[in-house]
């Protein structure tokens, strides 16, 4: 009926103008504060709106933000605990090197922003069952996703194994450090500057009795793979848990004409490049979440032709209902991407 | 079509010159595009959102003389900022680049019988491009009317003037109708196509859900006001329906401006696609309000060169735009509203009589006869 006094628009289009964040809404949230955690890292407090379900420690969420008026998506680590009271949420964001977002959102973003949101997801979780034994193994912002379950839940023996360049970097440090006072925490920082990147075989000198641990791990590729190989070759890969922020890339090959079907484009794409960031670049309207393949935020039907998955290798043919993730599928000759 | 081809003074590598002179203004605006362009629509569509509720809700009491003025008024300027300068642009993919789900040229409607996709299809495929192109775009003369000499004379062009009159009356019909190409589909052999009544039936659709709201849910809403708010939705209708017509017909029915022949753009290059846009289009002169109202469509010859750049940046692109047409000698084609508007009339008045007689041959090159015979 609401529908009939508003249409062509809806009557969320007009109580969007007073109440962003009301319940029925469309996930958003809106930014309160920006407190610097090291020279290129922060903490962004944001308060979501009434449609927010809460998180479980170590989730991450999808954030929407616009950047020179253009609205891109990224995947960030909750770095608050699920129980904080006034309800507000946070991510705690490290700067890349050319990262759009990660840039604007440590050194640009105004309190009182407008976000989009989703809801937190990602199975890089606590059990259930408490663990008798914890090792967070970290590198640079691989800590984020950590804090928050450092944050939320206390065990009894609790050791932490982290890299950054310099102390300074250490996201959270001071933190950490009264965690580690008030005998919390046992933390072994490394600074890879100085005393050169963690050899995953040092954790036997570091951390003895690692392999009975019940093992989180995130950072970087390297110290993630590096990390697999040993619990694998020690038989205990069931006690290691990790999360990857970026996808490992093995396989690229020749791309081809991509036509975006419902949008009416075509563009010529390489056998390298995601097919979410060919479409976005022609202006088509893609659904995009954590840009590595984990998230699923950007599944779009396969209409005709051949992907390849740039995780993998592997080709997908197009079929009716297939989807592909476009965040981690290239071109592989011709195809059409229902967008 | 003019005697003499305006354009005949350049040589073919001066016309790829020039296009590749409008592209670099292209490259420099989408360069430059970014955070205010956003926050400018944003606002347009705020203001045009609450401009609309508040002139509907000051209609419930409608039955107040005053009332029924400002909220007449109100909703008038409402549906045209609705049409024009949200509706027309977005729906061009203007404001795509910001890839907001909710400001898209696939996601968006507007206030309007003929569905944006419908639209979309006739408007952005077909008319631009083939502008002013004879028998190829239907925007000259909507199929109704005969807007240029070259166009063949039937007695049905006798009752243009009224054709045209009625047309802008109820423009969004119109609209519709023709982006439904219904004088071609209602042929026998065609009015049993399963593509053509389907798009029929959303146009259907789309009609009953605009009259229910405008002429009985609010009237309805506003009680002992039923039938003054009636009688002002059908004014602020009756209102946008005639400026946007009388926007349009400026846009490419002033004398002076150009039509094509079919064969002419077989192997149209890309300067040579920028040249006709140029001469086909005409251009509205005015205030920051005026372009505003017009949706930006003032700046005609702007919109048709590149129709995908956001609206608030082709003022500063029509100072460089019309450099160039000096530049190279090319008339631009401007002038006031009410200029324009009756010039374009007199032409659809003036051609709605067959031509006098064979076009003089024109052997001296004077440019203001030329156009004026166009």
């Amino acid at each position: 009926m609401l529908e009939m006094v508003t249409t062509p628009l809806l009557p969320s289009d007009y109580l969007d103008l007073f109440s962003p964040l009301r319940a029925g809404a469309d996930l958003r949230g809106r930014i309160e504060a920006v407190h610097p955690e090291t020279p290129d890292a922060a903490t962004i407090v944001i308060r979501p709106g009434r449609g927010w379900r809460g998180h479980t420690a170590g989730q991450y969420v999808r954030v929407g933000i616009d950047v020179d008026g253009v609205r891109l998506w990224r995947a960030y680590s909750l770095t608050s605990p699920t129980n904080r009271r006034d309800g507000r949420v946070t991510i705690t964001v490290k700067a890349i090197e050319d990262g759009k977002v990660s840039n604007h959102l440590v050194r640009r973003t105004k309190p009182g922003t407008l976000i989009q949101l989703d809801q937190a997801t990602g199975d890089f979780v606590l059990p259930k069952a408490r663990p008798a034994k914890v090792l967070y193994l970290t590198a640079g912002s691989g800590i984020t996703p950590v804090m928050g379950m450092l944050r939320d839940t206390e065990f009894d023996d609790v050791v932490m194994v982290h890299s950054a360049p310099k102390p300074h970097d250490v996201i959270f440090r001071d933190e950490l450090h009264d965690l580690v006072a008030d005998k919390k925490l046992r933390l072994t920082e490394v600074h890879t500057d100085t005393d050169g990147m963690l050899d995953i075989a040092r954790l036997d000198e570091l951390v003895p009795d690692w392999a009975e641990r019940e093992t989180w791990a995130c950072g970087p590729a390297g110290l993630l793979d590096a990390a697999e190989k040993h619990w694998s070759d020690h038989g205990v890969p069931e006690r290691l848990h990790t999360e990857r922020f970026r996808p490992s890339v093995v396989a690229t090959g020749d791309g081809g004409e991509v036509t975006f079907s419902a949008t009416g484009r075509s563009v010529d794409a390489d056998g390298a490049t995601p097919l979410l960031d060919v479409g976005e670049e022609a202006g088509v309207l893609m659904p995009s979440g954590c840009r590595m393949g984990i998230c699923f935020g950007c599944v779009t039907p396969l209409k005709a032709g051949a992907v390849r998955d740039l995780r993998t290798g592997e080709i997908t043919q197009a079929e009716p209902g297939v989807l592909i993730q476009t965040c981690v599928s290239a071109a592989a000759g011709p195809c059409d991407i229902e967008r | 079509m003019t005697a003499i081809d305006p354009t005949a003074h350049l040589t073919a590598q001066q016309i790829e010159e020039l296009g590749r002179e409008l592209d670099a203004i292209r490259d420099e605006v989408i360069a430059d595009r970014g955070e205010k362009d956003a926050a400018y629509i944003r606002k347009v569509i705020s203001a045009q959102r609450t401009l609309e509720m508040v002139s509907r809700g000051v209609l419930l009491f409608s039955i107040f003389p005053p009332a029924w003025l400002l909220g007449t008024a109100g909703l008038s300027v409402a549906k045209i900022m609705d049409n024009m300068e949200i509706g027309h642009n977005v729906l061009h993919g203007q404001w795509d680049w910001m890839r907001d789900p909710k400001i898209h040229s696939t996601t968006w409607e507007w206030d309007h019988v003929s569905p944006a996709d419908q639209w979309k299809h006739s408007h952005n495929e077909l008319h631009h491009t083939y502008t002013n192109v004879i028998g190829k775009d239907n925007d000259l003369g909507y199929g109704i009317m005969r807007v240029d000499e070259d166009q063949r004379w039937y007695p049905f062009h006798l009752g243009q003037p009224l054709w045209n009159f009625l047309n802008a009356c109820f423009f969004e019909y119109g609209i519709a109708a023709y982006d439904l190409e219904l004088g071609k589909n209602l042929r026998k052999h065609r009015r049993n196509n399963p593509a053509f009544r389907a798009r029929a039936r959303a146009v259907g659709r789309k009609i009953r859900k605009q009259v229910l709201k405008d002429y009985v849910i609010h009237p309805l809403l506003s009680g002992p006001s039923f039938l003054p708010t009636l009688a002002a939705t059908f004014t602020a209708n009756l209102v946008r329906n005639i400026w946007s017509h009388s926007v349009i017909m400026c846009g490419h029915f002033p004398e002076g401006v150009q039509v094509f022949e079919r064969r002419s753009i077989t192997g149209e290059t890309r300067g040579q696609w920028y040249l006709r846009q140029m001469m086909g289009s005409a251009n509205i002169s005015g205030s920051k309000a005026m372009h505003f109202m017009t949706g930006n469509l003032s700046h005609q010859i702007e919109h048709h060169l590149f129709p995908d750049l956001p609206s608030n940046r082709y003022a500063e692109v029509a100072v460089k735009v019309r450099a160039l047409f000096e530049k190279y000698e090319l008339e631009y084609v401007t002038g006031p509203l009410p200029k324009q508007v009756f010039s374009a009339w007199h032409k659809v008045f003036r051609l709605s009589l067959p031509n006098k007689k064979q076009k003089p041959e024109v052997t001296t090159p004077d440019r203001e006869q030329e156009l004026v015979a166009a």
